[in-house]
C-alpha cells in the first residue's frame, strides 16, 4: 500500500514535469515550420526551453497542473478501494512536494482544499483486463484549454453542418477558430462523434492518451483527422494565437453509436502541454512509460 | 516588429511607443492577480494595492510557490487566460494606473479602449512556459491575501528580470487578436465554402 502510493506519486511527478517525447518532437517539428524572427518562432523556442527546464528541475512544466484523469487496468475482481486510497494519498504527497499546484476549489465558496482532493477529484476509472498485474495511466489537463472544449449538436444551421462527415468537419474547424490561441495553441483536438453528452466528453478526452503522431485505424476517421489538421494549420492562428503555421499538433477522433434523435460532436481541446504518464506493475516489477492503452480504437 | 527592454515603473511615453507585434523583455515589479483578486479589486478597492500597482505590470497568473529558507520561491509561474478578467480590467487600469497587463489569450474591446485612453498595453506571455518564466522571477518581495485566497489566487509581488512577452494590444488601439481572428475567420469560410454568421 505504502509502495503503491510512492509509485503513484512518482507517476504524478513524471506527468507534471516531463512532457511526453511524442508531443515534444511534434513541437520541434512545428518550430522548423515557423519563420525565424516571428513571435510564433519565439513562442515555440520558449516552450522547448521550458520543457527541458521542467524536466531538469522536476518542476511542473505548467503551473496549472489541471484535472487528473486516471485509468487503472486491473484483474477482474481486484479490490479497488486500496487503489483509490493510494491515488488519493499520492495526490496529497505530490502537492506537498510542489509537483502539483493546490488546484481544487470548492465551487461556490472558492475555498481551496490545499491538497488537490475535492468532490469529484481526482477522476478515477477502473477498467478490468485479462492480465494479472496492474497498469495505471494519468492525464493532466489544465483549465485554459478545458474552457475551449465544446460540444455541437447536429444539424447546425450557423455552420451549415448536417449529420454527416462534412458536418463533423465543419464543427472541428469552427472549434479551432473559436479557440484561437486561448487554449494554448498549438493544441490537440480530442473528438468524439456520437454518444450522449457525457460519454462524448469522456471519449473525446480519452483520445489524448494516443501518441500525437499515430494514425487512426479507422480509414474514414484517419482521413478526417489529416484533413482537419492540414486546414487548421493553414488557418493562420499559430502558436499562442500570434499568427503562424502551426495551430494544431494533432487531431484524434473516436466514433460512438448514438440515439436516432441525437448527433453530438464533442471537441475537447488540449493545450500543447499534453501531460500523461503510465506505469505497469507486475509482481515486484514497476515500469514507467509514456505508452497508454486508453483511447485506442 | 521591434525588440524592446522595458523597466517598471513604466511611464506613459514608453508605453505609447510600443506597437502590436513588438517583443518585450520586462524588468521590475510584476504583481499577480487572477479571478478572485480582480473581483476583490473592483468591489473592495483595497488601498494596499495602489502604491504597488501604479506604473507596474499586473500578471494574470496563479503560480506554484515553494517556501524555502529566506522566503518564497516561484517554482512554476506561467500566464493564465486573461479574457475572464475582461469585466474588471478597464476599471482596474483606470483606478490603479497599471501600465501593462500580462497574460495569455488577449482581451476584449473594453480593455483595448482603456489601454488607448489611459496609456496601457497588453503583453502576451507564452502559456504553459511556466518554469522558464518562473526562472525570470529573481525575488518574491511579498504576498497579499494568501490565507484568504489560497496560493493560486493570492497577490504575489514578483521582481522579474527580462521577462519575455509580445505586445498583442497597444495603446494606439490595435489588437493582434482582433486581426488574427478576422483573418482566420476568412480562412474558415473558405474551408467550409460558405459565409459563417
Amino acid at each position: 500500500m505504502k509502495n503503491l502510493q510512492e509509485t503513484f506519486t512518482e507517476l504524478l511527478r513524471r506527468a507534471a514535469t516531463d512532457l511526453p517525447a511524442d508531443v515534444e518532437s511534434a513541437i520541434e517539428r512545428a518550430l522548423r515550420e515557423e519563420r525565424r524572427g516571428t513571435a510564433a518562432h519565439s513562442a515555440l523556442t520558449i516552450i522547448l526551453q521550458n520543457t527541458a527546464a521542467a524536466r531538469e528541475t522536476s518542476a511542473p512544466l505548467c503551473q496549472d497542473t489541471g484535472t487528473h484523469t486516471w485509468y487503472v487496468y486491473l484483474p477482474e475482481g481486484h479490490p479497488t478501494e486500496e487503489l483509490r486510497k493510494a491515488i488519493r494519498g499520492a495526490t496529497v504527497q505530490a502537492t506537498r512536494k510542489s509537483y502539483l499546484r493546490p488546484n481544487q476549489m470548492e465551487s461556490i465558496s472558492g475555498v481551496n482544499s490545499g491538497d488537490n482532493l475535492g468532490a469529484g477529484h481526482p477522476v478515477i476509472h477502473f477498467v478490468p483486463w485479462k492480465k494479472t498485474g496492474l497498469h495505471a495511466e494519468v492525464l493532466l489537463k489544465g483549465g485554459g484549454c478545458e474552457n475551449c472544449s465544446t460540444q455541437y449538436s447536429l444539424p447546425d444551421q450557423r455552420l451549415g453542418a448536417g449529420r454527416d462527415l462534412p458536418g463533423v468537419r465543419a464543427c472541428l474547424l469552427d472549434a479551432v477558430h473559436r479557440a484561437q490561441g486561448r487554449g494554448c495553441a498549438p493544441g490537440i483536438l480530442g473528438v468524439a462523434v456520437g454518444g450522449d453528452r457525457a460519454l462524448g466528453y469522456r471519449a473525446a478526452k480519452e483520445q489524448f492518451f494516443r501518441p500525437v503522431h499515430d494514425v487512426n485505424a479507422d480509414a474514414q476517421l484517419a482521413a478526417l483527422e489529416a484533413d482537419v489538421l492540414s486546414c487548421a494549420n493553414r488557418m493562420g492562428v499559430g502558436p499562442m494565437g500570434f499568427g503562424g503555421r502551426t495551430t494544431l499538433l494533432g487531431v484524434k477522433t473516436a466514433r460512438l453509436h448514438r440515439l436516432p434523435a441525437s448527433f453530438f460532436v464533442t471537441v475537447a481541446y488540449m493545450c500543447w502541454a499534453c501531460r500523461r504518464a503510465s506505469v505497469t506493475l507486475a509482481g515486484k516489477d514497476v515500469r514507467f512509460s509514456q505508452t497508454a492503452l486508453t483511447g485506442r480504437p | 516588429m521591434a525588440v524592446r527592454e522595458i523597466q517598471t515603473p513604466l511611464d506613459e511615453t514608453t508605453i505609447r511607443s510600443l506597437r502590436v507585434g513588438d517583443e518585450v523583455f520586462l524588468s521590475g515589479l510584476l504583481v499577480t492577480a487572477r479571478d478572485v483578486a480582480h473581483k476583490y479589486m473592483v468591489e473592495k478597492k483595497p488601498a494596499f494595492l495602489r502604491p504597488l500597482l501604479r506604473g507596474a505590470a499586473l500578471y494574470h497568473c496563479g503560480p506554484v510557490m515553494r517556501k524555502e529558507r529566506g522566503g518564497w520561491k516561484a517554482v512554476s509561474a506561467g500566464p493564465t487566460t486573461s479574457i475572464r478578467e475582461e469585466p474588471y480590467t478597464a476599471d482596474v487600469i483606470q483606478a490603479y494606473r497599471v501600465r501593462a497587463i500580462v497574460g495569455k489569450g488577449g482581451m476584449g474591446p473594453r480593455t483595448l479602449e482603456a489601454c488607448r485612453r489611459f496609456g496601457a498595453v497588453y503583453l502576451h506571455a507564452v502559456g504553459g512556459a511556466a518554469v522558464t518564466l518562473a526562472q525570470r522571477v529573481v525575488h518574491v518581495r511579498e504576498v497579499h491575501m494568501l490565507e484568504e485566497f489560497g496560493m493560486p489566487e493570492a497577490c504575489w509581488v514578483f521582481e522579474v528580470d527580462n521577462f519575455p512577452a509580445v505586445v498583442t494590444m497597444d495603446a494606439a488601439g490595435s489588437s493582434l487578436h482582433a486581426e488574427i481572428t478576422a483573418r482566420s475567420h476568412m480562412a474558415l469560410e473558405r474551408f467550409l465554402g460558405r459565409a459563417i454568421r
